[in-house]
């Protein structure tokens, strides 16, 4: 318990940030990857490609190389970005690219029937996505917008290896300084990420029976 | 439903306005690039003897990243087959009937999954020092990457295991199969034909995950980068910094496409044939946690 109440400072804010991270780089992921799977299936041809190429390369590029483009390439043009923000635009950009597949799958979901009816109702291409399609979309993929969600919580770790201070960081930080207590870091750093994603996949199971649709 | 049913195919202005449009977009693409590469060039990173570098085997650059591609090669693949094997050995343990293998191996599964990829790496590399096993970098990153995969794919197996048309089973319980000749004859090797596309999709955050190795030193591709340039640094200033991360980021991204082409192949093969249904797979960033997803039990 001593351990704890030591290192509660530094645990609370690594928590934080691994918090703060994960929502900010949720938010950006969550836009960008709806609009992408809007140009997914767009009538305009290259907004199709544009699309499938950024969700192609990022989904094959791993996460470390990401970072790095955005940390160590950015100011090779003359845009640098602190650590922080490097690692939530490099966290949101990498997961835009599975949450677009995710709401793709979504939209593939929805009956065509519905599509035929806005059409013949005489809605536009965006009205029919926006009015009709989309949220029926959304609804249908409220459980593997979780899984990403949560894979995201945790894959926020790898901004430890770029300077900054979350739970993972924290992990490496303690265990050196409390080599008696690795157990208790251990403990300490886990829960901090439990404590994300347990509530999480409780709201989403909550969420999906609240949402889901009888057919 | 198919992207066509949501909007009418464009009509003679439509299309005119679609081609101007795409001029534009591809004029301002162009613009962006070209913005690129102008600060690119003002801070002369693209001198031509910069990236020759890569190719000239007298740096020894090729030869360098050519020897860190085998060692992410070899920890990816040993992790994968390790991964698989227990992953699959998991899945039936926790289909087991007997609830004191079952529940164990729940509670294995459930821990890995929970926990960061980079925590179980950190754990086997900085904190079992402390209980005196002192593990190197290729083997706590391999075995890093084992526990943690093996975890997710045992979700996938399961989740395949469980698709399978309850008849199959009956029919072989029917037969007078044993339980463990109807897991090993009939169920498995449906659930891998039908989880394929997942789990080479797995396969592949696996091999991207290996690219870890980079912050616990182990030296892989990205670490033989970084290494490489903290080498040329101190000789001939921050030259070829760029073009060594490039040509790293360049090789994940070619194998990568690479194994997922291949997916996309395993899978139109197994979707020609009319036995199996394959699952419509849900990438997942990382975690083939698209086993929840699939599998209707979960």
């Amino acid at each position: 318990m001593q351990f704890f109440i030591d290192n509660f400072p530094l645990l609370r804010s690594a928590f934080l940030t691994t918090l703060s991270l994960s929502l900010l780089a949720g938010l950006l992921a969550l836009v960008l990857g709806t609009v992408l799977a809007a140009l997914r299936v767009s009538p305009v041809p290259p907004l199709r490609g544009l699309a499938t190429f950024y969700v192609e390369t990022f989904r094959n590029t791993p996460l470390t190389v990401v970072f790095f483009f955005l940390i160590f390439g950015l100011p090779q043009i003359d845009f640098a970005v602190g650590f922080f923000t490097g690692s939530v635009i490099a966290v949101g950009l990498y997961t835009a690219a599975f949450v677009a597949e995710a709401v793709r799958s979504g939209i593939n979901a929805v009956p065509p029937g519905q599509a035929e009816a806005s059409r013949a109702l005489g809605l536009s291409f965006g009205q029919s996505l926006r009015e009709v399609v989309l949220p029926q979309a959304f609804r249908t993929v409220v459980p593997p917008l979780g899984n990403v969600w949560i894979a995201m919580v945790k894959n926020t770790s790898i901004a430890a290896g770029f300077a900054v201070t979350e739970l993972t960081a924290s992990l490496q930080r303690l265990s050196n300084a409390n080599a008696g207590e690795l157990v208790l870091v251990l403990l300490a750093v886990v829960l901090g990420y439990m404590l994300i994603t347990v509530p999480s996949a409780f709201a989403v199971s909550r969420l999906e029976r609240r949402v889901a649709i009888l057919r | 439903m198919t992207a066509p049913v949501l909007f009418d195919l464009p009509g003679p202005r439509a299309r005119a306005r679609i081609r101007i449009g795409t001029i534009v977009g591809a004029l301002l693409i162009l613009a962006l690039i070209a913005f690129v590469l102008i600060r690119l060039k003002g801070n002369d990173q693209l001198d031509p003897q910069r990236w020759s570098v890569l190719f000239d085997p007298a740096s020894g650059v090729p030869q360098a990243l050519g020897k860190a591609l085998v060692a992410t090669l070899k920890v990816a693949a040993l992790g994968m087959v390790l991964a698989t094997a227990l992953g699959m050995l998991l899945a039936v343990g926790r289909l087991s009937d007997r609830r004191w293998i079952s529940v164990p191996i729940t509670t294995v599964i459930e821990f890995f999954r929970a926990i960061p990829l980079l925590v179980v790496i950190f754990t086997l590399y900085f904190v079992l020092p402390g209980f005196g096993v002192r593990l190197s970098a290729y083997t706590a990153l391999t075995g890093g990457l084992v526990l943690y995969n093996m975890a997710v794919l045992a979700e996938i197996f399961r989740a395949g295991i469980l698709s399978v048309d309850r008849g199959q089973r009956e029919a072989a319980f029917g037969l007078g199969l044993r339980k463990s000749q109807v897991m090993t004859l009939i169920l498995l090797p449906q659930a891998v034909r039908r989880m394929l596309p997942v789990l080479v999709a797995q396969l592949v955050v696996l091999l991207k995950d290996s690219s870890l190795g980079f912050i616990i030193g182990y030296f892989e591709l990205l670490r033989q980068a970084r290494s490489l340039v903290e080498f040329f640094t101190p000789r001939f200033g921050n030259q070829y910094t760029f073009q060594l991360y490039v040509a790293a980021a360049l090789i994940y991204i070619i194998i990568n496409v690479a194994i997922s082409q291949l997916a996309r192949y395993v899978e139109r093969r197994t979707n020609r044939s009319r036995k199996v249904g394959t699952v419509a797979a849900v990438p997942m960033p990382d975690e083939g946690m698209a086993a929840v997803t699939p599998g209707p039990s979960v």
